[in-house]
Formats: structure tokens, sequence, C-alpha cells
């Protein structure tokens, strides 16, 4: 990487604290150690992971990873600080290198949290950071500069920054920048984007990820092939009881409300389900139909909380062939209600919908899925909430999450207002909403003694 | 008198005689059987084109050919009664050929190149993790008129008319030169799905590589108009300047469609309701409220002149644009409307992931019976979806040309001869040439590179 407008100069700044994590260490590590520093680690990545899902801004997204980071990953001795970092991080490549699930989870993690750390480095790190990625792009010619200046320009109006001519820009295959070209944040030419110097995060971040992504596959394989034998004894325990504690159960299987029957349905609907899944359920017995994202929100929702495959069959059946007829339904729609429960084609038993991915569905024209939160408009979402009972004084502070785009807190703070009951561990998932609510309901039924 | 009867534009004169329309696409169940069928798959059906473009060159005698390639390609067949058959694969073009033949189905569809031969993923299931994976696969579009049903007023659904199919044409402007010239892609396919939009097959191997994630990058660089039933400003536009892309799209095709258009021949300001639509998109409640007060009023005298529609629009954009509106939300406003009346709406999924299947061009539509022709991007506001070749039309042609026996190429005294042509000189030719260079070049490289290894 050649850096052409600015002298490189050494200063007091020292070596980027930031690691590429190329190379495991070769350090000795005490058997606490090993573990207490991947769990503070784990923090951190829960820490994001929840960050991500209440819809913060990078703004405040820099502000939580700074903050997380300082209060887990300290060390009362400054020389441990940089192994805590390394060592953690490769004990959890161990622990989430296992399946493809868990792989997708600290990828994603872990590249946020490299994102949010270079963003906190001195632009002179920044620099020595990309050129030990030896990323192959040439800072812009001012020859070829003057051929897109205006465009250049054009962008970074449209985005809300005051363009500069002093700016360095990287030309580079868009395929290096997805997420600026998906935000429409770059100028693209014959398939060139236009990477300005303080968006080059998004190049180094994608190549943190590739290369992190292909570790973890080869980790996998050190894994089967020889360590989990060779540790039988010492780290297997550790790392197989490290994966599970914190990622917080799927709502694959139902377990504490194990079978609900199709004659409850809709009275669990209107106590038990969070809005999504009201919203989808009303529409479908309104519409006698739901386009594809909606019967698969609804459908997984629905086999998480104990509908069994007989009788989630009825109960699309009997609203489906109101519309199609029994025929058309048993053609098209069975297969898939079947293929959810694991029952055709690859046999996956598949899981229900998590609020991190409602949230991040994109409802098209006709489509009821989605987060209401999210995706109705104010006035939509009020209406909604009017009518499922929430006052006017909880309405306010649900519409002031919502502008905040705290979805989840917004959630939360419906559910309170509905159960009359807090609710403090917050809502992280439709079926936990369910679940919170059934165990709130059950309990006044049966007063405990 | 009611507001309605004061803003409906009376029409005294017919514009179309009654009873069906014959300019229109409609479902004719009439002109498609099994029958008809197994002779279009036997005398005109382009497959060996097919297989060609599939092929991407790999079925040369190049060294660098990689031989089980299309045998790794996914095809899925419809047959009559709905049966879905799916990862079909087929080594070369004969068996591709005699398994259409033979099965005759009524809809094909081309999915991915995955790792290993689909039809023998079961036996690789075995030996554990994700060896049966997608790995290539062409970038595709799907549009569907049918999602543009509140912004167009002539028909609903699955039918389409050539006062709607404009919707079409922009579409495949915007999207070809963005495609084009802000991706840098070359080998593109427009194709009529056969009844209610188009597909849109993007093949350069840049474009066949491109990961699930820098695919959704794309889709949600073209996309602007977001759906969801429950929220009613689809289009937001923020920014003190629109991006070069967008500005770009508004002012060489957009607001042209719509004024000249879509305005008029939608009546898209010709009744109360309808206004109200577009009303309803003028964040200031004060200044909508003087629009409707305007065009309520007895101001007909001043504008009876002029078409209602390009009347009432002329007063928004003086209202909207003039100099007392300096609040930024406001001055965006009119752009967007005109994006939300006719910017491209995407069906987002089809193009995020490898794995979705897309119909192949050249099928013929069971419920239209229209073949899916090519549409030339560069003229395709000529293109006509009712005048598109029919089946039943396509074997009246052989009929009456039976003197001539040439069956190699009998589609060359049809109608399709004309789409078949198309397909090979602007697609197939320009890509199996560039397929053939890549390949060329790629060879040396490694060449070179070996070299090097052993002069070490």
């Amino acid at each position: 990487m050649e850096i052409v407008r600015s002298q490189r100069n050494l200063t007091a700044d020292g070596p980027p604290s930031l690691s590429l994590y190329r190379s495991a260490p070769s350090l000795e590590v005490r058997l606490e150690d090993f573990e207490l520093y991947a769990i503070d680690r784990l923090r951190v990545l829960k820490g994001i992971s929840d960050g991500i899902s209440r819809g913060k801004k990078p703004e405040e997204m820099e502000k939580l990873v700074s903050e997380l980071w300082r209060a887990n990953m300290r060390h009362q001795d400054a020389s441990e600080v940089t192994n805590k970092d390394m060592i953690s991080h490769f004990v959890l490549r161990l622990v989430y290198c296992r399946t493809e699930d868990l792989r997708k989870w600290f990828l994603s993690m872990e590249t946020t949290l490299f994102r949010y750390r270079f963003r906190l480095e001195s632009p002179e790190s920044q620099r020595m950071l990309m050129a030990e990625f030896q990323l192959p792009y040439k800072a812009l010619s001012n020859a070829e500069f003057e051929t897109v200046k205006d465009k250049l320009g054009q962008v970074a109006r449209s985005i809300g920054q005051s363009s500069n001519a002093e700016t360095i820009f990287f030309k580079v295959p868009f395929e290096e920048v997805p997420e600026l070209v998906a935000s429409r944040r770059v100028f693209l030419l014959k398939g060139y984007a236009y990477v300005a110097m303080n968006q080059v995060v998004s190049l180094v971040v994608t190549q943190f990820r590739s290369n992190l992504s292909k570790a973890l596959v080869l980790t996998n394989r050190k894994w089967t092939s020889t360590i989990r034998e060779q540790e039988k004894e010492r780290l297997t325990p550790i790392v197989e009881a490290l994966s599970n504690s914190y990622l917080g159960p799927d709502y694959s299987q139902p377990k504490e409300f194990a079978e609900i029957s199709l004659k409850d349905i809709d009275q669990l609907a209107s106590n038990s389900f969070p809005l999504c899944m009201r919203h989808l359920f009303e529409k479908l017995r309104e519409d006698h139909h739901l386009r594809h994202g909606g019967r698969m929100q609804l459908g997984l929702f629905l086999k998480g909380v104990g509908l069994k495959l007989d009788d989630a069959l009825a109960f699309w059946k009997m609203e489906f062939s109101q519309k199609v007829g029994t025929e058309r339904f048993d053609k098209e729609y069975a297969y898939t209600i079947r293929h959810n429960y694991g029952k055709e084609g690859k046999r996956t038993d598949y899981t229900p919908y998590s609020c991190h991915k409602i949230i991040s569905s994109t409802p098209g024209v006709g489509d009821h899925h989605g987060c209401p939160y999210r995706h109705f408009s104010e006035e939509n979402l009020r209406a909604a909430l009017g009518k499922i009972g929430v006052g006017s004084r909880a309405l306010d502070d649900v519409m002031d999450k919502v502008r905040n785009r705290h979805y989840q807190l917004a959630c939360t703070l419906t559910f309170e207002a509905i159960h009359a009951a807090s609710c403090d561990t917050g809502i992280n998932h439709p079926n936990h909403y369910f679940s919170e609510s059934q165990k709130i309901l059950k309990s006044r039924i049966q007063p405990t003694t | 008198m009611t507001k309605e009867e004061v803003l409906v534009e009376r029409d005294d004169m017919q514009i179309d005689g009654g009873g069906p329309d014959s300019r229109q696409v409609r479902a004719d169940p009439a002109g498609f059987s099994a029958d008809y069928l197994k002779i279009y798959y036997g005398k005109l059906f382009p497959c060996a084109d097919i297989y060609k473009w599939l092929s991407y060159g790999n079925d040369g005698k190049h060294p660098a050919c990689d031989h089980s390639y299309i045998g790794r390609r996914e095809f899925s067949f419809t047959l009559e009664h709905d049966i879905y058959v799916r990862f079909q694969s087929f080594n070369n073009a004969n068996e591709m050929e005699n398994a259409i033949k033979e099965k005759c189905p009524f809809k094909i569809d081309i999915g991915p190149v995955y790792s290993v031969d689909p039809a023998k993923r079961h036996a690789y299931a075995q030996a554990g993790n994700n060896v049966f994976t997608p790995v290539e696969r062409e970038l595709i579009f799907d549009i569907d008129m049918s999602d543009y049903d509140d912004v167009r007023y002539c028909c609903s659904g699955a039918d389409v008319c050539l006062d709607c199919w404009p919707l079409m044409t922009i579409a495949i402007k915007v999207m070809d030169r963005a495609l084009r010239d802000d991706f840098g892609f070359n080998h593109i396919l427009w194709a009529y799905s056969g009844r209610r939009g188009v597909h849109c097959w993007v093949c350069d191997g840049r474009a066949r590589r491109l990961s699930n994630e820098q695919r959704s990058s794309i889709a949600d660089y073209l996309r602007v108009y977001k759906g969801g039933e429950n929220n009613s400003k689809k289009v937001n536009l923020t920014g003190p300047v629109l991006h070069p892309f967008l500005a770009r799209t508004y002012t060489d095709v957009l607001r042209g469609f719509f004024e000249e258009k879509l305005l008029c021949s939608q009546k898209l300001l010709a009744s109360e309701e309808r206004c109200q639509k577009i009303l309803e998109l003028i964040p200031d409640e004060s200044i909508a409220a003087e629009l409707l007060d305007r065009w309520q009023g007895n101001r007909r005298s001043s504008i009876s002149k002029e078409d209602v529609n390009i009347a009432r629009w002329e007063q928004l954009k003086h209202i909207l644009q003039s100099g007392k509106q300096k609040a930024q939300g406001l001055r965006r406003c009119v752009e967007e409307i005109v994006f939300s009346y006719t910017y491209p709406r995407l069906d987002m999924e089809v193009s995020k992931h490898m794995n979705h299947l897309l119909k192949a061009p050249f099928c013929v539509h069971p419920k239209t019976g229209r073949v899916c022709v090519p549409i030339d991007p560069d003229n395709c506001g000529d293109f006509d979806p009712t005048t598109v070749p029919t089946l039943s039309e396509l074997l009246e042609e052989l009929n009456m040309s039976r003197t001539r026996a040439e069956p190699e190429n009998e589609w060359e005294r049809t109608s399709l001869g004309k789409s078949i042509r198309f397909f090979r000189s602007s697609f197939l030719h320009p890509l199996l040439k560039s397929c053939k260079e890549e390949m060329e070049s790629s060879y040396n490289a490694k060449l070179q590179q070996s070299r090097n290894s052993l002069s070490w």
C-alpha cells in the first residue's frame, strides 16, 4: 500500500495497540486465565451483539465498544493487556469454530469489535495497520482525481460531509467495500469504488473478516482432527461449556410450555404474542393469506411456541384454503411447513427468527412481517399499540424508544405495559416474549403458596 | 355537489372500445398445451444456445476448460400438474436436449453452479461439513408489475398493458445503465418473464463469483423504494444533494417518464382519491391542504386548455419548489413523489442469494402462452409485451411454411427468429468471446507462475 500525499513519520505514537491476530501467541497460559480471559471477551462480544440488535447508530456503537473494552479487557499489569487480548481471541476461536452458526456469530461480533477499535486508533496507526494488511491499493493520482472530483464532492455532500480537496482517495474494486456500496456512500465508476481516507475502515474490515473467516474453518478442522481428543481432560470441557453459556437459547425446541393446542391459539395470540407475531396472526385470520416472509416469521415462531407439525398444517390449511382452496394449499404451501419442521429437503430443523433477524429484514409490497417498531409508520404503530391496550403514557414512552431506534426496548416497554409487570431481562427473541408472558400469566392463575 | 364530482375529469370520449382489450396481456389457456410444447421444444427452443451460454466456454478444447462446470449447474423442471423436479444436471448438450424433449417441462428454472454435481448431492452429504454448496451464480434481478399496483390504475395483479408497461421500460433503463456504468458489467441479458415483468441476468465472470454479501450490497445500492404495507412513505431521499447515481437516474429517466408518460396515461391526478395519495407524500400539511383547496376550487377555467393532470402537477411543483420552501424536506418532495411513482421495485430476496432459481429465457409462460424472449435494453422503449410471439402463433407459422424443409433452423421461419438472432449476436457471441479471453489470460498467468517457481 502506498500513501502518496503524506510522509510517514514514526512519532511517539508507537505501534498500534490493535492486533490483526495473524498467528496464535506462543505464551504460557494458566488454565484459569484461559477461561477468565475468554469470559471477559465474551462479555464484550455479547454487549456488541445487544447493541446491534437495538439498532444503535455508528457513533453510539463506537462509544459502547470503547466502554465495553475498558470495562472488561483491562489488566492490572499493563504489559498483560496485549496478551489478554491475544489469548482471549484465540481461545474464543476454539470455542466458536465448531458449527456454522457459532462461526457466523463470532465472525460478526469480532469484526464489529475490530471496526470500532480501528476507528479509535490515530490516523498514523490506522495507516500502519493498513500497511500490515498489505492491501494492494494505490492512492488516486492527481490527474485521475481531477476527472472525478465533481462526483466525489457530490457523494460527500449526499452523505452530509463537506468535500475536502486534501482527502486521499483509493480506487478499489467495488466488491471490497460492500457496506459502502450498499449505503451509497461511495462513487462508483466502471466497477471501481472511490474510497475516501476516512472510509478505509470498511476496506480493512473486509480484509479482517475474510482472514478470520478462513482461519475459523481451519481451526475447526484442527479441532475435530486433533485438539478435541488431545485436550479431552483439560481444555475440551472448558471450551464446550463456554459456547453454551452465552448465546442464549435459540428456541428451536419448545421447552417450558411443551405444547400448545389449536383451540387455545387465539387466546394465546391475544395474551402472549409479541406485536410482530400478533399482527401477522391477525392479518392471516383477516386475509386468509400471508406472503412468504410472513409465513416464515410466524410459522417458525409457532413451532417454537410448541405447535406440533400436524396442528400447524391444520392451522395454515384452515386459513389458506379459504383463499386458495385445499388443493392448492396441499400442493404449494404444505411443503414449506413440513420443510420448516425439518421433514423435507435438507431436513434442517429451522430455528425461529430472533429479534435481530426480524429487525434487519426488508419487508416489501404486500408484506406484513418485520418488526412493527422498526417497520411501521408512527401513525400505524400508535394505532396498533392502542388496539392491544397500551395506555397513552406508556405509549409515549414506547414511541420515544422507537424514535431512538431502541426497538427491543420499545417491545419490552410494551410487554411491561400490557402485563403490568416488569421485565428486567429485556426482550431479545419473540419466543422469549411469549415464554415470559406465559410465566407471568400462569403464576397469576395459580398463586404460589 | 360532492368533492368527487368536482375533481373527476370528464372524459366524454371513450378511449377504448368496450369488451376485452386486445392490447393487454392476459391469461389465455387456449394457447398452451403439453402437445404444443412438445413441438416447441422439438423444433424451436434454442437448447444448444442455452447450453453454450451456461457453459461459459468450458465446453471447448482449451486446456484451462473446467469440464465439470456445466454438470454442476442445477436445472429445475416444473412438470404438468405443478410437479417440481429439482437438482437436475446435464453433462453435455445432448443430455440436456433429450431430458427437455422427453419430460416436456412447463417451466425450466436455472439455479446456481454447485461445488459438486447437484444430482449426486446425497452421496456427498455423508462426507459432512457443507461440501454441497453454491459456488457460482449469475447476478439476477426480478421485477414484477404486480409490485406496482399502488401506482397504476389501468390494470392490477398479473395483468399488464401498454399504459403500465413503461414502468418496466424505466426499470430496464435505470438498472442497465447502473450495472454497466457504475458496476462495470458488460454481459447483461434482459428477458420478458412471459406475463407481468422482466428478468435480468448479469453474466460477467466477476458477477457470477460475487458472494451473497456483495450481491446484497448491489441490490441495496439499487434500492430506493422501501415497501412494507404498514409504512406509508416508501421513498426517503435524505441529504443535501442526491448521490450521482440517483441524480442521473432522476434527470435522465424518471422525470421524463413521469411527466411525459405516466402522469397522463395513468391519470395520476384525475380524481380526489388519487390526488390525496400524492398529497400524503408532502410532509407539510398546510401546503397539502392549500393544493387540495386549489384543485377543488373554481379554477377550472384557467386550466381547461391543458390536461388536468399536467396542470395540477405544475401547480404542485410551483408551490413546493418556490423560494419560500427552504426546508430541505420539502425541496426533496417533488423528487420523492416522482421516485415513488416510477423508480424500479426489485424483489430483493431473488438478488441477494446465490441459490435462488430463475426461469430460463425462451421458456413459454403456461398462463399466457407467450415466450420469454430477450429484450434489447438499448431499444427497450419499443418492446411491446402484447406482440410477443405466443406458442400457438409460432406453431401456426411453422405449419404455414411447411414447404421448405430445413430441420436445423426451423425457427428462422417464425417470428421467434428475430429473438434468437438477437440473443446470439448481442449477448451470446460477445460473452463467449470474453470467456475465451479470460480463460486464456488466467491460463497464461498460471503458466508464468509455474515457470517462475521452477526457475527458483
